[in-house]
Parts: structure tokens; sequence; C-alpha cells
């Protein structure tokens, strides 16, 4: 070929790339880039959802949030339930992972078992679990009239609300972070474990010494996921205790949406959701850090 | 070797031991779906008076029926279809499209672009679902389809799988193509795209579960009952099932709404676990 039917192979090729682009970038741009710079822009106003009121306040709405109390709660309580979760669900996945890994009809069927509960939808699981939680026609109810004990209101008590809504979650949420192990598991290569069979390896320092370090950037991507989807808990708090008792389950997301969407302070409420963005951005990257140090 | 069978005896009894109280933890794991497949299939009256049992004794399809009768939630299970159908397929496309371009094509800002997008990986819904909010109120078009799906169709997530994809597909099949002077187009059409099905089906399967479930966009941008998807309506009425009598209506509806994803989910549960393996990577 010579070099000037080569330019013009390659000036087509970036022509095509431009258009093959196209498509995502306008969406991209129009659906996402844009809308988070309006955010920010909106989280600088005194903004209504309905009606025309909008003024530009500054950084007012972060200096309100910042003496909020509710908001605090809320971070407060959303960390709490990153903290009850993610380490459960982490440990929770890895150990079933691990329990149904391999071959055989019977493994493959308890892996759909634990992997099923993930394709329903919240409301679904939540309607589920305030059925099996409820303190009066509840899955637990006979069991407590067996051993003679008042049924406990799990959803309405101060301090196992916040269980309860993190066991819903575990239940519905194991499936995903277990079928990354389980693929980290397959990539093992069969000598490593081999060679642990010749030194007669017991099954405990096999898992210490083999499986466990040929799965860590495994167990780092599931705890950054976690982290990042557990910090966006909405549905399991709204529709099971709506935020109660007392604002113990009142998460950061449904804090967000009560003020839009019920109070219609919009500036306000956006301010919040960047406020979340920071948090969640800030705790990726600080395990993102803590796993690179880690390997080194 | 008579030490290594001593322990391979040992073993095979822990073994077998994981097993049981793996499938014991499994048989928990499915008491409350069980326990609510039950429900919806015994009358009201009974539930009424008791809620134990997993048996549907006594057996009756009327819960069902008259959610048929209702005719909301065959609405709503309608909505949910034509959106999560729309959506997967609008993702497949632009994001097979990018996907190609970044793992083959050249062009300038190639780098500048790439990074503008794995940037989007950090943005969650949350951050910015009330100005899409007033966006689509400004244009009018709460309550459409299109409000319910164009947000989500630009997702990094997608295009980067498919680049991950592409990238793997050895060069030399593009090139013998190349030479015949065919078109990138045709290239991507002709060899690309069928090579990619399985990376294609993995992606499509992850967006058809993602739009089905998804709750928080969904519940602000539709605001009629009409045009409710399955997962709003159910967490509709759901907010005051404990008044209602219909106790076994909710839960019919709950199994009715989960039975095109269960069942999408039972036919292709193979390609699910792999599509994981390959988006984890290695």
């Amino acid at each position: 070929m010579s070099a000037n039917s080569l330019k013009a192979a390659h000036r087509r090729d970036v022509l095509a790339a431009y258009l093959f682009l196209a498509p995502f970038a306008v969406i991209y741009a129009t659906f996402l880039v844009y809308p988070f710079f309006k955010g920010l822009w909106i989280s600088l106003h005194d903004w209504e959802l309905a009606g025309n009121y909008r003024e530009y306040i500054g950084f007012l709405n972060y200096e309100d949030l910042w003496l909020d109390a509710i908001f605090w709660k809320a971070v407060g309580n959303t960390l709490n339930f990153v903290a009850m979760t993610v380490p459960t669900m982490t440990a929770l996945a890895l150990v079933l992972a691990l329990a149904v890994f391999g071959q055989g009809r019977l493994k493959g069927v308890l892996r759909s078992v634990f992997f099923m509960s993930s394709v329903f939808s919240v409301s679904v699981v939540t309607l589920i679990w305030s059925m099996v939680l409820s303190a009066d026609n509840g899955l637990l109810v006979p069991l407590f009239n067996m051993i003679g004990v008042k049924p406990i209101n799990f959803l309405g008590h101060p301090t196992l609300a916040m269980p309860s809504i993190a066991l819903t979650t575990l239940w519905w949420g194991v499936g995903l972070p277990m079928a990354l192990f389980l693929a980290a598991l397959s990539q093992i290569p069969p000598e490593l474990y081999e060679a642990a069979e010749l030194d007669h390896a017991g099954r405990f320092t096999v898992l210490k010494n083999i499986t466990l370090p040929s799965i860590r950037h495994t167990v780092l991507l599931v705890l950054v996921l976690q982290i990042v989807g557990q910090f966006q808990i909405f549905g399991q708090a709204h529709l099971m205790t709506q935020g109660g008792p007392a604002n113990r389950t009142r998460m950061l997301v449904q804090y967000i949406y009560e003020t839009s969407f019920r109070d219609w302070q919009v500036g306000y409420a956006t301010a919040m959701s960047f406020g979340l963005f920071i948090l969640m951005l800030g705790f990726t990257m600080a395990q993102l850090w803590l796993g690179r140090k880690g390997d080194e | 070797m008579m030490v290594s069978a001593r322990t391979s005896g040992l073993r095979r009894v822990t073994d077998l031991l994981i097993l049981g109280a793996t499938i014991a933890f499994a048989i928990l794991w499915l008491v409350p779906v069980i326990w609510v497949v039950a429900m919806s299939l015994k009358p009201n009256a009974e539930l009424m008076h008791s809620t134990a049992g997993f048996l549907p004794i006594p057996f009756t399809l009327d819960n069902y029926i008259g959610l048929l009768k209702l005719d909301t939630v065959p609405r709503w299970l309608m909505h949910s279809l034509i959106v999560s159908v729309t959506m997967t397929l609008m993702v497949l496309f632009v994001s097979s499209m990018a996907g190609y371009a970044f793992a083959r094509l050249e062009f300038p800002f190639k780098k500048t672009l790439f990074m503008a997008m794995v940037a989007g990986l950090m943005v969650p819904e949350q951050a910015v679902f009330i100005p899409l909010h007033t966006m689509v109120s400004g244009w009018g078009l709460h309550n459409t389809h299109f409000a319910l799906v164009m947000p989500r169709v630009a997702v990094p997530i997608g295009v980067f799988l498919m680049m991950q994809f592409f990238r793997s597909v050895p060069k030399e099949l593009e090139e013998a193509a190349a030479i015949d002077h065919a078109s990138r187009l045709t290239i991507f059409l002709k060899i690309m795209l069928p090579l990619s099905i399985p990376a294609l089906t993995t992606l499509g399967l992850f967006t058809f579960i993602f739009a089905w479930n998804d709750f928080l966009w969904p519940l602000v941008s539709a605001t009629k009952a009409d045009m409710y998807t399955v997962t709003v309506g159910l967490a509709s009425i759901q907010s005051n099932f404990a008044f209602s009598e219909g106790l076994g209506q909710v839960m019919a509806s709950a199994v009715f709404a989960s039975l095109p994803i269960v069942l999408l989910f039972l036919i292709f549960q193979r390609f699910i676990v792999a599509g994981v393996a390959m988006s984890a990577g290695k």
C-alpha cells in the first residue's frame, strides 16, 4: 500500500471511530454528564420541585447541611448499615463460594439456590422479609408461641430494625459476590493444589496459604463493589421501616428522596446527593489505596 | 501413600459434612420463598386465620385469577417488559459500537474520551437522579417509556465489558477482511458481532435484570399508577397491604411479577455465572 492510501485508510478509520462512538457519547453526555453538572448548579440554589421558585444562594445549602442533625443521623445510619453488611456479605459469599465450588449436579443446584434470591426486585424481597419478620403473622410467630414468648416486632424495634434490614440485604445480595468468588476460584492453577497435596498440607493450610492469597484481588473488588452498593441503600429501608423507629433506619438516599419528592427542596436534596457522592468516592479511593498498598 | 489414604478418608468425611451443612443452609435460604408461594395459593379466608405452613392446603388459584381481573398488575408487567427489552437492546447497541471503537480504532482524543467514560463509573445514579428528574419534567416527558429507558442506556460498564471482549479477538481475523476492502461497518457487523454473541448475551442478561428490578428512577419518573413498572407497582401495594384483606393476592402478585425474571434466570443461569467470570477478569 502506498503512503497516500494508508493515510486515506487512517482518515476513514478516524471517521468510523467517531461514528461508532456517537450513539453512546450523545446519550452519555445528555443523561449523565450534563445532569451531573446541572446537579452542581441546582445545589447552589434554593430550588423548589414544583413552581418556578429558584434563587441563587451560593454554598448556603452545604452550610445548612453541615448543621442538619437528621442528615448526620442518616450518614451515621448509612455507615452503620455499611459496616453491618459489607464484611458479613463478603465473608458469607466467600464461605458459600468455597462450599459450592466444584463439579457435580448437586453443587450446580446449590449455586443456583444462593444466586436466585438476587434476581428478585427490591419490592419482592422486602415484601417477603416484612412478612417473615412480622409480629402478627410472621414466619417466626409459631416459634415464639412454642417457647411461650410474645413475638418480637423486629422492624419496629429500635435496636433490631437495622440488623433486620441488614439480614434482608444479605439474603438478597449474596449471589453476585459469591459468583465473583467462584470465578476467581476457578482461575487458581491446579498445580498449586497438587503441590500442596504432595506436602500433605491440611485443608486449613491450603485455604490460608494458597486459596486466599490467590483471590485477594477479587476480595478487594467485592469489598469495593459492596461499599459502593450498600452506600446506596434505599428500597429496603424505604419499604420496610420508612426510616423508623425514630429515624433509627433513615438512610442517606432515603433522606435525599424525601427532601426532594416530599418536601420539594430540590436544591438542598441535590447538595445532599453530592455529599453522598463525595463520601462514597472517599471510601472507594481509600479502599483501592489500601488494597494497592497491601500488594507491594 | 498409607498416610495419604487415611487423610483422604478423613477428608471425604469432612467433605460430606460440609456438603450436608450447605444443603441445610440452602433449604433455609429457600424457606421464605416457598412460604410466600404457598401463601399465594391459599384462600384469603384461610390466611386471615393462619399464615403458617409451607404447603398450599387448602389450595386455590383465586388469588391469581383475581390479579388478572384487576388489570393493573398485567399492565405493570407489560411496562416492565417494554422498558427492560428496549433498554437491553439499546445498551447492547451503543456499548458494542463504542467498545469496538475503543478496542480497535485509533483516533484523536482517544485517551481523553476513554477517561471521560471511566469517570462516569464513579457517578452513582443517586447523584444525578434529581437533575435528571427536573430535565425530564422540563421536556414534559415523565410517565413515558422514553423517560424510563433513556437515562439508563449509557452505562460505562457496558462499553468497558465489550471493549475487553473485542480486545481478546485475534487481530488477524479483521486484517484478512480489511485486505478485501471491507468497510469498518462490515467488519463490525459480519465478524466482530457474531463472535461476541456470548459477551452480548451476558451483558444483555445483566442489563435486563437490572432494568427489571430498578426502583429509584422508575419511582420518581413514573408518577401515574398507570405507568408504573412492576417493581414500583408492587411497592405501592405493599405499603398498605397490612390493612387490606387480600394478603393472598399481594403474595400472588409478588410471585407473578417475579416469574419472568426467575424463568430467565433458570434458562440462562450458565451464562450468568460465566458472565460474572468474564467481567471479573483476572
